[in-house]
């Protein structure tokens, strides 16, 4: 349990660290240090565990259907990482409370901070790769957060989208090649799948898996060439650099290479791809290190040179530079999350960042001096620091690799070389900086900071010394059970120690070292060679690419979509059209068996009105309320038939609905235009015309063929449980509200949602002012006959018990809620029509909000009941009751879920109606002087 | 009767096909409740076509016409009442707010095409 709890903790904190920003700026720092040390004492306590080499794992059953489970696993590496994500966050809390300053709003970092916290562990922690792609998506949005934190600065805002639009499009390479090797594997647990090494390369997806992989790993660490998101990204505040780029974010991919190596690593592919990108990675980082003049973008540079160093001892394959690589993770995020406090500590004291403004800075700050002494050089790999340890070690690999492309010694001279130039920007940050005499006039006059900002590099420091001096006494055991998890398996004998005798691999570094004094005293020069030649600029090439996606994008919207609905749907039904037919031209059609119905005289003179009906409409069209009449008459037979083909409760809904459409259309016609006018372009009508008659043929073949075959139904499940599990004999009803409930509780969701857009849409009193003064009054201003109203009345009285008695038998013979409603929703209205508008808001004062509201209340409360006795959501129950005189009842509680979809299709019928009904011409706030009509100002 | 039952669908189709194409609105709404028409048919057809066999269990009664697309095209009618109740409503406001009731809002909506503005 305590596993989980330390991924889940940082997220727990955030939206907490959020709220504590309101008792102040301490209170929102205290909050996010105390969930993050909470999980760190939690990660501690598995020490003893993971220094004898037992992984605990725990987790629960998420979605076993697709392989996904909350399974977390902690072994040696998964705890190197979660120990400095933790220990390096709990010290970036403290440091970014006295660096943000007083109108950065805290609330949002702290909580963005433990958010991305919360996600790196669930990285490094996760034993399900499913579980860690959703944890490495969730590291690319919190960082982006993170690195845009200063919204206001264009620079934060373009480098968090790079780096979001680099990492998530690595990502997204790595969720295909995660998925591969899921399948190669046949199980997404991770642990099971670093069991399949050989069944891993030996199939021949091992290098599409590899290389999508790859992507995602190398986009996530700033490999060459997708290293340039990372310096973009140092537009964000210090801390976040800080966190960011020594122990977390770009770690991830460096993390996923270590633990995927049992499975990825050894192969040729593996070798020349993350050996030669790490190579590349790391000479390349180095050299534009040097030639950089902002604090940060050396360092940012410096940590691409880094994980190049890192990736490249990964890709060696060998278990001693795994241990190398393990190592060097452990001292770079030591030495440079130190190294960027200090230069947020000298752009917070001097007032900037520019290395050429600055210098002699020792004088006035000697802390920051003696820690960026320190720190730096470690990362120049000076002796007796652990930067020194792990680059020996890196050297000495490098001389033992046998062969590069044939090549013995190609690799070691230029990771001696990217050593060089290492020693020469880390010496140029620290003496261009803080010594010499001081070369700009600043703004501000430096001193050291406060306590808060120095104390946590300071233990950094204290960390990169004592590692450096007693190796194997505090980072030994540590590193041993991090490297034998990379590895699955033992490591050969080693000694982590300073000293290790006269080899190669200490001459090369006495080598870097003396080289790269001399290349720093030779900066001048070396940086005018530099400047003469071509600097290809990744970010105007990024943006190259981005726009012309953007570009390529919009063409190909816009000449599909131009802002015409006709156009769209002309493309869209083509699109159908064109599929269809290509599909059918092209596969072999053979006529079905299935015996047909003859067809009856009552039928045929059916299908004749309809056809009649049809043509009326299409002929009519412009005379709107004509056409009107005849798609009225269209439903009338669609639902004669429906009741003709044993679909009682069909054809009862399709003519209540069709009498509740027609009263809608009318009442909408009063306000439209009577007339549609003719529309210009044979050519135009012509070409629809051909689409339509191509989708008719298409729809009436297809459906055709369908009913001359033979099927099979699941519906016989239905028809022997309705009785006796559904408890009612009207099989369609029963599905509806029991076996199918979930979805008509969708349905009715819907249909309410409908009605109140369109009270929302009709609210402000929506008038039409421009419309030419309708023919006839409105309804609401009907003063109707009085026979009419009277009949209304009495008719009133009787559909409700028609409705009622619809309701109540709908369970065993056609009827049911839906129809229940519709017909009680038609009597309401006709109450309108028969005494206007006036009259029936004072007479039935029913806000048609509630049942809507009521009725999706009362079905959701039917489906939870359910759960009170055990059972799934919308679980239904029969009982018997005796009542006296009536006899046995049979109450089932789908019938209170069937009364939710009464009231909701009563409350969102009537709804639709009156705010339809309601409109007054002429109500509106804008009106065009002249076109108002003569009824509008009439009216008003 | 399968060809009564066929032939209505594709008339219905091509009729709310027709419509819906054309620019402006109350042909539109009539085009879609062609269509829903047409689709209701034809998910309706997917049970087959059986006469004096309602899905009413009777312990008299042996065969039974499928009930699945029945409930499936129950709630799609009404599904469809609320879609045009919306659809035109939305016509309305249009028609109220730019004076033009061609499917593209306004005459001054960008990007429509030309041809076809009063």
């Amino acid at each position: 349990m305590s596993l989980p709890l330390i991924v889940l903790l940082p997220f727990i904190g955030a939206p907490l660290a959020a709220l504590m920003i309101r008792a102040g700026r301490n209170a929102c720092a205290g909050t996010a240090f105390a969930f993050s040390l909470g999980a760190f004492a939690l990660l501690l306590s598995h020490l003893p565990d993971v220094l004898q080499g037992e992984p605990i794992e725990a987790g629960w059953s998420w979605l076993p259907s697709l392989g996904l489970d909350l399974d977390f696993r902690l072994d040696g590496l998964g705890f190197l990482f979660a120990l400095l994500i933790l220990g390096i966050g709990l010290l970036i809390i403290v440091y970014a409370r006295f660096y943000l300053s007083g109108r950065d709003p805290m609330g949002s970092f702290m909580a963005y901070l433990l958010a991305f916290q919360g996600a790196m562990l669930g990285i490094v922690l996760a034993d399900n790769v499913l579980l860690l792609l959703v944890f490495w998506e969730l590291t690319s949005l919190s960082s982006f957060l993170l690195i845009g934190y200063w919204k206001h600065l264009p620079d934060g805002r373009q480098g968090a989208r790079m780096a979001l639009t680099v990492t998530a499009a690595g990502g997204l390479a790595m969720i295909a090649g995660m998925l591969i090797l899921g399948d190669v594997a046949e199980s997404y647990r991770l642990s099971d799948i670093l069991q399949q090494a050989e069944a891993i390369q030996a199939s021949p997806h091992y290098l599409p898996a590899l290389l999508l992989i790859l992507a995602g790993c190398f986009t996530k660490s700033a490999q060459f060439p997708f290293h340039f998101w990372l310096p973009h990204a140092m537009a964000a505040p210090t801390p976040v650099s800080a966190y960011l780029h020594s122990a977390t974010m770009v770690k991830a991919g460096v993390f996923l290479l270590a633990r995927l190596w049992p499975v990825l690593a050894g192969s040729e592919a593996w070798f020349y791809l993350v050996a030669t990108t790490g190579l590349v990675t790391m000479l390349a980082g180095a050299l534009i290190a040097l030639f950089k003049d902002d604090l940060k973008a050396v360092l940012a540079y410096s940590t691409v040179s880094h994980l190049g160093l890192v990736t490249m001892l990964l890709g060696f394959g060998t278990p001693m530079a795994a241990l190398a690589a393990v190592l060097h993770i452990l001292n770079h995020a030591s030495f440079k999350a130190a190294l960027f406090m200090i230069a947020g500590i000298v752009d917070h004291e001097a007032g900037t960042r520019d290395i050429r403004r600055l210098g002699g800075l020792a004088q006035a700050m000697p802390i920051a001096a003696t820690l960026a002494v320190l720190a730096g050089a470690s990362m120049a790999g000076v002796p007796p620091l652990n930067g020194f340890l792990s680059k020996e070690m890196m050297l000495q690999e490098a001389t033992l690799l046998a062969d590069w492309a044939g090549n013995a010694w190609l690799v070691a001279a230029l990771a001696t070389l990217a050593a060089c130039l290492s020693v020469a920007y880390s010496l140029r940050f620290v003496i261009h900086v803080f010594f010499g005499r001081p070369r700009a006039v600043l703004a501000h006059h430096p001193h050291d900071p406060p306590a808060g900002m120095w104390l946590p590099p300071a233990l950094l420091v204290v960390l990169v010394v004592a590692i450096g001096l007693m190796p194997s006494t505090l980072a030994g055991a540590l590193v041993a059970a991090a490297a034998s998890a990379v590895t699955g398996g033992d490591l050969p004998a080693h000694e982590l120690a300073l000293w290790h005798g006269f080899n190669p691999a200490l001459g090369l570094s006495a080598l870097a070292l003396l080289s790269g004094l001399v290349l720093l005293k030779a900066y001048r020069s070396a940086r005018a060679s530099w400047s003469a030649g071509p600097h290809p600029q990744a970010k105007a090439m990024f943006d190259g690419v981005i726009d012309y996606v953007v570009d390529l994008a919009r063409t190909i919207t816009q000449g599909l979509h131009n802002g015409s609905l006709q156009r769209q749907l002309a493309f869209a039904v083509g699109a159908v059209v064109v599929l269809g037919f290509g599909t059918f031209l092209t596969t072999p059609y053979e006529a079905g068996e299935r015996a047909t119905l003859p067809a009856e005289p009552v039928a045929v003179v059916g299908w004749l009105l309809l056809l009649a009906a049809t043509g009326a409409v299409l002929a009519l069209h412009r005379n709107r309320l004509l056409a009107l009449v005849n798609v009225g008459v269209i439903g009338l037979i669609v639902s004669l038939g429906f009741a003709y083909l044993s679909a009682p409760d069909l054809a009862l809904t399709q003519i209540a609905v069709e009498v509740v459409t027609v009263i809608l259309l009318l009442l909408a016609l009063a306000h439209l235009p009577r007339h549609t006018p003719r529309e210009t372009g044979w050519l135009r009508r012509l070409r629809d015309a051909g689409l339509a008659v191509a989708a008719g043929l298409g729809a009436g073949g297809a459906v055709w063929a369908m009913m001359t075959r033979e099927f099979e139904t699941l519906s016989g499940y239905y028809l022997e449980q309705s009785v006796p599990g559904g408890g009612g004999a009207n099989v369609v009803n029963v599905i509806l509200v029991d076996f199918r409930g979930f979805d008509t509780f969708g349905e009715i969701t819907v249909l309410g949602i409908a009605a109140l857009a369109i009270y929302a849409l009709l609210d402000r009193g929506t008038p039409s002012v421009y419309g030419a003064p309708p023919a006839v009054p409105p309804a609401q201003d009907a003063s109707n006959s009085l026979m009419m109203a009277v009949a209304m009345r009495i008719m009133l009285t009787l559909s409700i018990v028609v409705g009622a008695f619809i309701f109540l038998r709908g369970h065993n013979a056609p009827g049911g809620g839906f129809v229940a409603g519709l017909v009680v929703s038609i009597a309401l209205a006709l109450q309108y029509m028969a005494h206007g508008m006036r009259w029936a808001d004072t007479h039935m004062r029913i806000d048609y909000h509630t049942p809507i509201g009521w009725g999706v209340v009362v079905a959701a409360t039917t489906g939870l009941g359910a759960w009170l006795a055990g059972h799934p959501f919308l679980t239904s129950t029969v009982w018997h009751l005796d009542v006296p005189v009536v006899g046995e009842v049979h109450i089932a509680s789908a019938m209170f879920f069937d009364t939710g979809v009464f009231l909701v299709v009563v409350g969102a019928t009537l709804l639709a109606l009156t705010s339809l009904a309601r409109l007054r011409v002429g109500d509106g706030p804008a009106r065009k002087p002249g076109t108002g009509g003569a009824a509008a100002r009439k009216e008003a | 009767m399968e060809f009564l039952v066929a032939s209505s669908v594709g008339v219905l189709t091509a009729a709310g096909v027709y419509l819906l194409l054309r620019a402006h609105t109350f042909p539109v709404v009539l085009g879609l409740t062609l269509l829903s028409y047409a689709t209701n048919v034809y998910l309706f057809a997917t049970g087959r076509l059986a006469i004096n066999a309602p899905p009413l269990i009777d312990a008299q009664v042996a065969r039974y016409t499928d009930p699945l697309p029945q409930a499936l095209v129950l709630t799609a009618i009404v599904i469809s009442f609320g879609m045009t109740a919306l659809l035109v409503v939305m016509a309305l406001r249009s028609w109220s707010a730019s004076g033009d009731d061609h499917v593209d809002g306004g005459p001054a909506a960008p990007g429509t095409a030309p041809e076809d503005r009063r």
